[in-house]
């Protein structure tokens, strides 16, 4: 905290050390351009485009290693215990506790993971936003409405309450009259509703101190119309902040689904999932750790990797912050 | 200071009353069993489960239903019965608390003084490689499961299935009345492995904001004033930046006194976490009801209390 690293600063900007003609840039220009200084953000988020082209080609990846599909059970691959087999050769992850290929089933866990953290998150976001914006620009009885469902959603437990609604939606027809069937769409739901309360509390935070900004004033003035100003004023100084959200809520969103599963109200059996491959080592993870250890480190990498990128996004967007 | 007070006390009272409506609705209308089969036992006539139904006012109409557990709280402080254990809901659930406070408290002390310490330390030794070193290996803590941080801790340490069989593994539970050492034991791999994530976020939280403060011009005249470099970081700097430090810490603490899931699963304690997963995995209506509250109160109780210490940390608070 000396007066070293104020001078670093200071000959480490761009009008000391690199000097370069001056260019008008938007706010949301300045913010790509610092993203993509950023080495370790950047790497990350290739190794994110390469988890996603694995979930995508998940058939072609398991037939390039050579392992088995993800449901086939072999019996022939568990010892004279009945205990499963460890990584060889053919089975370079070792096998589970019925036979199936533990390379496999974390490669196609990969989509479960993806498709429902990714999905969850669109879905939070886009109701957080439009719930955030809504209480931050009318106030009033809007503003309580969702402040209060916020407190109300905030106090529930998440874990029962996405416990609950789980189990109650993975039966039958589903529930909220058939539009969450059972499987995937319960998962994303459950995770999507004890998730928006989030985004919207920040958004509203932003819009009520943009709303009193003069360029909100001067558009008013001119006679734009409230859809005008919130859409057209307001929402363009919130992509950034909702960009660095959504990314950071993504592995969160990540270990919900995987806990989830872990404690059996994720995806319904026999499609893979992550949470669900720790839990049933968990009877046999003294002898068979690797069921324990590959799709632990699965989710490790996969967090990290969208962490490292929300890291990165949060710095661009703020870069006094970070340094 | 007063009428806040009240105000919050009826706020939170509200609250609870919302949440347990919710709780309702949700367990209610989407049950997968019938609770007054599971009342029964297996092996009950349709008459008997009629009985049942009718004893615990099941034949009635949503509303009403409401109405008799909220009388029955006010008037006789009586949470229910559990089906599933026949057993009065808050009995079961006092039964089960300390397991979760030892497992809550232990951690949070830990989490807390590792969190602050390597958060202080990575501020003021910015970009030094044991900066760079704990802040990595805080994102790894954030991104890595609980459930499975704790499997791989059982796996080394574990006094039955370990590598190095030295703490108390799954199952090793002892209360602490009965046996203060073999608790001590119990709770260590628990406590370190909860720690973890939190200590992680806690040290990002804090080296963030502090290094924000220490660009202050307060601190500058701190240090203008001849004032040694510690008494500026730790009066100056860690006084202003410690507050989203208590908020996170109150929610989080309230949110694992209601139960720590994950960690009492896998560790196999008997706590309110485990007592919930199982009161939902058999429907167990009345005792879904009771830890949901008992949760929903820690948080908003913790809430409350982050409130009041704010005004103490930062003088320009004040409530109205």
């Amino acid at each position: 905290m000396s007066t070293g690293t104020l001078l670093e600063e200071a000959f480490d900007s761009d009008a000391m050390g690199r000097p370069e003609v001056v260019a008008a840039r938007t706010p949301s220009q300045r913010f790509w351009r610092r993203f993509r200084q950023d080495r370790v953000a950047l790497a990350s988020l290739g190794f994110i485009v390469f988890l996603i082209l694995v979930a995508v080609f998940a058939p072609v990846v398991v037939a390039i290693a050579g392992t088995p599909g993800p449901n086939t059970i072999d019996s022939n691959l568990l010892n004279s215990f009945g205990m499963p087999t460890g990584p060889s050769l053919e089975h370079p992850f070792g096998v589970d506790g019925l036979g199936r290929d533990v390379l496999s089933r974390t490669v196609y866990g990969a989509r479960t993971s993806l498709e429902i953290s990714i999905l969850a998150t669109l879905i939070a976001t886009f109701v957080g936003v439009i719930l955030g914006m809504a209480a931050g620009f009318f106030g009033g009885w809007v503003d309580t409405i969702v402040s209060r469902s916020v407190d109300v959603m905030l106090a529930f437990p998440v874990f029962l309450l996405a416990l609950g609604l789980a189990s109650g939606c993975s039966l039958g027809n589903g529930c909220a009259g058939g539009l969450i069937q059972p499987g995937i769409s319960t998962v994303v739901a459950v995770i999507a509703l004890v998730s928006w309360t989030y985004p919207a509390r920040l958004i509203r935070g932003q819009v009520l101190s943009l709303k009193q900004k003069e360029f909100v004033d001067a558009s008013r003035s001119l006679g734009a119309s409230n859809t005008r100003i919130i859409f057209r004023e307001i929402l363009p100084n919130l992509v950034v902040p909702i960009i660095v959200y959504a990314s950071l809520m993504i592995p969160t969103n990540i270990l919900l689904e995987a806990a989830l599963s872990f404690l059996g109200a994720g995806v319904p059996a026999p499609t893979a999932s992550w949470g669900a491959m720790i839990s049933d080592a968990t009877s046999i993870f003294e002898t068979a750790w690797w069921y324990m250890l590959f799709p632990g480190v699965a989710i490790v990498l996969t967090a990290l990797a969208f962490n490292l990128v929300g890291d990165g996004l949060t710095d661009a967007m703020n870069p006094r912050a970070s340094d | 200071m007063t009428r806040y007070i009240i105000r919050r006390i009826l706020w939170t009272l509200i609250l609870m009353v919302a949440v347990s409506v919710m709780t309702f609705v949700i367990f209610y209308v989407l049950p997968s069993a019938d609770p007054a089969q599971l009342r029964a036992g297996r092996h009950a006539s349709p008459q008997q489960i009629e009985e049942i139904r009718h004893k615990y006012h099941l034949d009635r109409p949503l509303l009403d239903q409401l109405w008799f557990y909220f009388q029955g709280i006010v008037t006789r402080g009586d949470f229910g019965i559990s089906y599933v254990n026949d057993q009065p809901v808050a009995k079961l659930v006092f039964s089960r608390l300390p397991a979760t406070i030892s497992v809550a408290i232990g951690a949070a002390v830990l989490w807390l003084v590792s969190g602050i310490a390597i958060g202080i330390i990575s501020a003021v030794r910015r970009h030094s490689r044991l900066d760079r070193t704990t802040m990595s290996l805080a994102l790894v803590g954030i991104s890595a499961p609980v459930y499975w941080l704790g499997l791989v801790a059982l796996y080394l340490f574990a006094n039955d299935i370990g590598l190095i069989p030295i703490l108390g593994g799954s199952g090793s539970y002892r209360p602490i009345t009965v046996d203060p050492l073999g608790w001590l034991n119990s709770m260590i791999l628990p406590w370190i492995v909860l720690a973890i994530a939190f200590a992680a976020f806690y040290s990002r939280l804090l080296r963030g904001t502090l290094i924000e403060v220490m660009g202050e011009d307060y601190i500058r005249t701190a240090r203008a004033k001849g004032l040694p470099e510690r008494t500026v970081v730790m009066h100056h700097g860690v006084r202003a930046a410690i507050t989203p430090i208590v908020t996170a810490f109150g929610l989080d603490l309230g949110a694992l006194l209601g139960g720590a899931v994950l960690v009492e699963i896998v560790f196999n304690i008997p706590g309110i976490g485990r007592l919930a997963y199982d009161a939902i995995l058999h429907s167990d209506l009345f005792l879904i009801q009771g830890t949901v509250l008992l949760a929903a109160f820690f948080v908003i109780v913790a809430n409350l209390v982050v409130d009041v210490v704010y005004a103490y940390l930062d003088p320009r608070v004040r409530y109205e």
